[in-house]
């Protein structure tokens, strides 16, 4: 062997695993509105040092702050407050369901609430999204109804999805939500696609797509950049990088190489990275790649920097690959509790009126998921089996005629 | 009427279609200004704009991921896979989006998109222009499957898949493009000119999917093939001189089971010829479907004439390629039997 070093292979470790204090001093957070704000119409080449930054309008006071500022009003802040609650609970409540056995699956949201909510208030109803699957916040912020969200999950008779899809999994066309399916990724080209249809016909709805920090080493993410800069596609492509995918810390996604919001740079499109736990910079930072959308000036890549504050899922126990106190440690904090600062703040909300809140959503999915129960749990109540045979192509062929037929119905 | 060959014919589907409905598409690789490797787009985007018919980066799966997206927006995306070696990058988007999407979403979404692909071999393109991966597409739930052996059936069977709500994958015999080919290599080329299978009407029309063609009616023993194999089959008939029924398929997804079954009954004999590998090739499936539902009119077994279980070999292309010979051999033991 030569005298040159011997190579080494580096394999990337989280900075700490259970039983360890947990770390996060590594991380740069820029001060709340310190981060300058360019015209939706300047030009990619004179914002590259946006995906290196981190947009932050609230600060620790709950101050909206700088440029960002989406300057919402009292109400839209409160509607913002209560998608968020709401979504919370539900997560609460549906995850217990599985604990006492009435589904077979569920995934939370919890500590990431402000992405999906503040996303589907802040585009427009005949826009289209294209989700993960710890976006029901989307769904609950354009009050789709809670019991078909909880009928889908028991997978029981009024399922809106007919028992055929895995808990969670939502497809709500009139909602704007695509499609969900348990392959992360996949969807991100479809996003690209839409809008890209909306372009060829000159309509005006735009699309935005999601997937999480760790499939962004799927092909599919790097296609659908592809296809959007190069078709300057009307769509806003998502990475909600949560830090975790399952037990894989995002290190291992290439989060210590480059922000995931500097793989815009390389395709020519804006790469806005955003704290994903702030409310108010999550609907500017939409807003802003939804103007540039509308303006035909093209696709954005939006990094939502947060924390998963849960489980992956159900199957899954967090504090076997990482400190039980993380997400207590979480730098930019809880966006429920950041935006309830923000309104109390400015004199628009009070301890007792977020108490009501907490109230009323509790209630409201308490009565959903006792509507759902009474229609059944899953096991106790199920679909027609013929619907088990519907739906594979417009017309059944003979094969589930024959085949619906050998089972007696 | 017109004679086209079987490049016209496709060529003269996409116009007729671009022309008829303002939300079909088409992109891929090569497809636009140039026309397409094999020229099936030449013209459409002079003729129709660059919106109708443009390139797409060389990403199959890309390419079929936004033709899904585009077809759960409304529109009627026709998107070309160079060939259909290289379609496996696009496979995840076929099985996983386009194949379920309408079931998973209870009819909210679906993918109306056509994916043409050039396939088969005969023409000396080695293992990456060669193969015939049509049963991993038969296999998945969701897709259909056509595979055209004329001029006249390839513009029919393409509109038809383009007006289709459902995803459908189009193999295109490249071998059969400029002319008929029976397997019998060293002869020379025939063209589709004076063939009557090439007249093509300018306008439009379809040839439905799922309605294989008796292409000659026999009593001795029925021969299952589609694509170039079923100008090899009629060449190993008359080879083997034997009263065989031909059938061309037409589409393998939907399967026209009544005319297999109806023919098996009456000859009591089936010879399955395809250019794929044998070993769970679609053949397998016909021989199960044949055998569970004409068992008792059997008078010999059922015999798979096909390609080797090796990846498509270049220099060896006619000793892989299940020519007339091979066919009319494996008639005669089926007959004798």
């Amino acid at each position: 062997m030569s005298d040159a070093p011997r190579l080494q292979l580096h394999i990337p470790t989280p900075r700490a695993r259970p039983g360890d204090a947990p770390r996060f001093d590594h991380l740069e957070i820029p001060a709340a509105g310190a981060l300058r704000r360019p015209p939706p119409d300047a030009l990619e080449s004179e914002m590259r040092d946006l995906p290196y930054s981190l947009i932050r309008v609230l600060d620790d006071a709950g101050q909206a702050l700088g440029a960002w500022d989406p300057r919402l009003s009292p109400e839209q802040l409160r509607g913002g407050l209560r998608g968020m609650v709401l979504t919370r609970a539900f997560d609460n409540r549906l995850f217990q369901a599985h604990r006492h056995g009435k589904t077979s699956f569920y995934m939370k949201s919890t500590g990431e609430e402000a992405v999906a909510v503040a996303q589907s208030l802040a585009l427009g109803a005949r826009d289209m999204s294209f989700p993960t699957y710890r976006m029901v916040g989307w769904l609950i912020a354009r009050d789709y109804p809670l019991v078909d969200l909880v009928n889908q999950i028991f997978s029981n008779a009024s399922d809106p999805l007919k028992g055929r899809q895995l808990p969670i999994l939502y497809s709500a066309r009139d909602y704007g939500f695509y499609s969900l399916s348990g392959n992360v990724g996949s969807r991100f080209g479809a996003a690209v696609g839409w809008a890209m249809a909306s372009a060829f016909k000159g309509d005006d709805r735009i699309a935005i797509g999601h997937v999480g920090d760790g499939t962004t080493a799927e092909g599919d993410f790097h296609e659908a950049l592809t296809f959007a800069s190069v078709y300057r596609a009307p769509v806003i492509l998502c990475v909600t990088n949560n830090q975790w995918a399952i037990s894989t810390y995002s290190g291992v996604a290439g989060a210590e190489a480059a922000t995931f919001a500097a793989k815009a740079i390389a395709y020519g499109i804006p790469g806005l990275r955003v704290d994903g736990n702030d409310f108010l910079a999550v609907w500017a930072a939409t807003a802003w790649a939804a103007q540039r959308a509308r303006s035909n000036l093209g696709p954005t890549l939006i990094e939502l920097f947060t924390y998963r504050a849960g489980g992956h899922s159900t199957s899954d126990d967090p504090t076997k690959y990482r400190p039980a106190d993380e997400p207590q440690a979480w730098p930019l904090g809880d966006p429920i509790e950041r935006l309830a600062r923000h309104l109390t703040a400015i004199g628009e909300w009070d301890e007792a009126r977020g108490q009501a809140l907490t109230a009323v959503a509790d209630g409201l999915v308490r009565d959903a998921v006792k509507a759902g129960e009474t229609v059944g749990v899953l096991g106790k109540s199920k679909p027609s089996v013929k619907e088990m045979f519907e739906g594979v192509f417009r017309e059944p062929d003979w094969r589930v005629i024959e085949q619906r037929r050998e089972v007696g119905i | 009427m017109p004679s086209m060959n079987m490049i016209q014919a496709l060529n003269s589907a996409l116009d007729v279609a671009l022309t008829a409905d303002p939300d079909t598409l088409i992109f891929g690789e090569d497809v636009g200004y140039f026309g397409g490797v094999f020229r099936v787009t030449e013209g459409l985007q002079e003729k129709h704009g660059l919106t109708r018919c443009f390139d797409a980066p060389i990403s199959e799966g890309g390419i079929v991921s936004t033709a899904i997206g585009m077809g759960a927006y409304g529109l009627r995306p026709i998107v070309e896979i160079q060939f259909a070696d290289y379609i496996l990058p696009a496979y995840d988007q076929l099985v996983s989006e386009a194949a379920r999407l309408r079931y998973r979403s209870a009819g909210e979404f679906w993918a109306p998109i056509t994916v043409r692909a050039p396939y088969g071999g005969g023409i000396f393109g080695g293992q990456t222009h060669s193969q015939s991966p049509e049963a991993i597409f038969a296999h998945v739930t969701g897709l259909k499957t056509v595979i055209p052996s004329t001029p006249y059936d390839a513009k029919g069977l393409l509109l038809a898949a383009i007006e289709d709500d459902d995803p459908v994958i189009f193999l295109e015999p490249k071998r059969l493009y400029n002319g008929p080919f029976d397997g019998r290599h060293g002869q020379q080329l025939k063209t589709w000119a004076d063939d009557p299978r090439a007249h093509v009407p300018e306008a439009h029309y379809t040839v439905p999917l799922g309605k294989a063609a008796v292409v000659r009616e026999g009593q001795d023993v029925t021969v299952l093939a589609y694509g170039t194999m079923v100008h090899v089959a009629a060449a190993g008939i008359a080879e083997a001189a034997v009263d065989a029924e031909l059938i061309d398929l037409r589409s393998i997804v939907p399967l026209d089971i009544e005319t297999i079954t109806a023919s098996v009954k009456k000859t009591g004999r089936c010879i399955i010829l395809h250019e794929a590998s044998k070993f769970a090739g679609f053949g397998a499936e016909l021989s199960a479907l044949v055998q569970e539902r004409c068992f008792f009119h059997l008078e010999s077994p059922i015999e798979r004439v096909a390609g080797w279980d090796t990846p498509y070999p270049h220099a060896f292309e006619w000793d892989y390629f299940p020519g007339p010979a091979r066919l009319a051999r494996a008639l005669q033991r089926c007959l004798e039997a």
